[in-house]
């Protein structure tokens, strides 16, 4: 079609009736998503503020007094959080792509560190983070060495060597979905075997495995919580603390609401790099 | 010779892909491989890179045995270059940064002299244009021939092309063939697997038909496309022509 025929061109009736057509029914499903959504809220609200309870959890989770007075302590604690989250997740991931790369180690010299990635990520896995932390908090204290670090590194270390068993599973999924051509095309070049790993199989991995990867970041940003197993006073300990203070439940509630906030950002960005990363996957790349 | 295979053999499992296969490859000769699918073609470019491991027999490159178990592979391939059906190119570079990987990381030239070799090139194929894009931006013709600049930069002894327009449309594949084309006029030592019976009978100074993982006929390319010895050689040709690609 021509730039000519494109501008005079006038929609036949047969087009203009699809058209109005379309927007009489677009116009229906604005109207019925905004009625429904009007019902289930003021539903909601009538059923929990209607409850025959709900003066008594108003006041023991939701007293603004009580939550002015922890608020302070609670952020305190959660700097803790963030601090511990930063250097866990740094290491984490260092410690998930060394595994994910070792596992995929082909030839019999490398059996026995390929057995022990192996070993590393199946029984971490499985492992619940609450037994991990304990172990490493308490048990190795118990073994008075000397020069053992302070509780918080031990339970931030059982934080970093879960979840860096998570992310080397993720990693060697992504490292596997490149095709081995790519690395036939890389050796081919000239490439070793680590250059083709390093400059084309790993940045590839990485992409594709990208909202796997920052799936188990957040959840990880919310799993620091539990060092306050470990003693550390964290958000939750402090929380914790201002629970048994007070005989109200309100500074859990401040926790969660901080928990949250401090977990948007990353929700955010996770939510855009897997939209991103299914539209290049629908472009057909 | 450049290149030697003598009683070249490989299997897959039970299946037996090259038979004890003989092919030897003068400098600055191009010979077509040219036979049915699962006769061996792949097989045996992918052997003389390296990136199979022949059963027995011996492959030598520039007199050196390069089946020899002793040998560092890597050294091997800086000297052949290897071009695939489905160009392989890498994804996450650019165009330019797919042909100065290897200049630059495996025969560690500076970055600048790589870059300026790669455009030399890119214009000379006319993609000087693309150099920025990534692969996902290109044509298949464009893919290919940006596939060959990058396995030609390290002006490899031997330039291997794998079926090379067997994933193109039909209105593509000349620009790549006029590209091999220009590359014999620069001496290129090539072997070139191929369904094109036309381009192999131009381009090429000997066509071997492979039958059963051997070189069952070679020859010039008139003799052996235009009067084969082998009745097998004659059924093969005669199923091309009946699917109009001769």
């Amino acid at each position: 079609m021509t730039e000519d025929s494109l501008k005079v061109h006038q929609p036949s009736d047969i087009q203009l009736g699809r058209i109005a057509y379309r927007r009489g029914k677009a116009i229906r499903s604005v109207l019925v998503a905004a009625v429904s959504t009007a019902v289930v809220g003021v539903l909601l609200v009538v059923a929990i503020t209607g409850a025959p309870g709900w003066q008594r959890v108003k006041s023991s989770f939701f007293d603004a007094s009580i939550a002015r007075k922890y608020l302070p302590d609670i952020l305190e604690g959660l700097w803790l959080n963030i601090r511990l989250f930063a250097v866990c997740a740094a290491c984490a991931l260092l410690l998930g792509l060394i595994a994910s790369v070792l596992r995929t180690l082909r030839g019999p010299v490398f059996f026995p560190v390929r057995a022990l990635a192996t070993i590393y990520t199946y029984s971490f896995r499985g492992l619940p983070l609450i037994i991990t932390i304990y172990l490493f908090a308490f048990g190795i204290p118990g073994l008075r060495l000397q020069g053992t670090p302070n509780v918080t590194v031990l339970g931030g270390a059982a934080i970093t060597i879960t979840y860096g068993s998570y992310i080397a599973e993720v990693l060697r999924a992504g490292i596997e979905s490149v095709h081995p051509s790519q690395m036939a095309a890389a050796r081919s070049l000239g490439l070793s075997y680590r250059q083709s790993m390093r400059h084309v199989v790993l940045p590839q991995a990485v992409r594709r495995a990208s909202p796997a990867l920052l799936n188990d970041v957040v959840s990880m940003q919310k799993d620091v919580g539990l060092i306050s197993l470990a003693g550390p006073i964290d958000a939750i300990r402090a929380a914790q603390i201002g629970s048994a203070e007070s005989a109200n439940f309100t500074p859990y509630v401040v926790a969660g609401v901080l928990f949250v906030l401090f977990a948007l950002p990353l929700i955010g960005v996770t939510d855009f790099v897997t939209l991103r990363a299914a539209r290049r996957q629908n472009a057909g790349t | 010779m450049l290149l030697t295979c003598t009683d070249v053999r490989k299997t897959f499992g039970s299946a037996v892909v090259l038979d004890g296969l003989d092919l030897a490859v003068d400098e600055h000769e191009v010979v077509a491989l040219i036979g049915a699918s699962g006769s061996g073609k792949s097989t045996l470019l992918r052997c003389v890179n390296l990136l199979t491991e022949v059963d027995d027999g011996t492959i030598t490159l520039d007199g050196e045995d390069i089946t020899n178990p002793k040998i560092n592979p890597d050294f091997v391939r800086r000297k052949i270059g290897l071009v695939f059906q489905s160009y392989n190119l890498f994804p996450h570079m650019t165009v330019l940064d797919n042909i100065t990987l290897s200049p630059v990381k495996v025969h560690g030239r500076p970055s600048s002299s790589a870059k300026e070799q790669a455009m030399e090139w890119l214009s000379r194929v006319g993609l000087a244009d693309k150099a920025d894009s990534y692969p996902d931006r290109l044509s298949g013709g464009q893919q290919q021939r940006a596939a060959i600049i990058r396995a030609l930069v390290n002006s490899p002894r031997l330039l291997l092309l794998d079926e090379v327009t067997s994933a193109l449309d039909p209105e593509l594949v000349g620009e790549v063939l006029t590209m091999i084309r220009d590359l014999k006029g620069d001496g290129v030592t090539m072997i070139l697997a191929t369904h094109e019976m036309g381009f192999a009978r131009q381009v090429a100074d000997r066509v071997a038909f492979l039958d059963k993982g051997k070189v069952l006929e070679q020859g010039p390319p008139a003799q052996v496309l235009g009067d084969p010895v082998e009745a097998r050689t004659r059924q093969f040709l005669a199923r091309i022509i009946e699917a109009g690609r001769l």
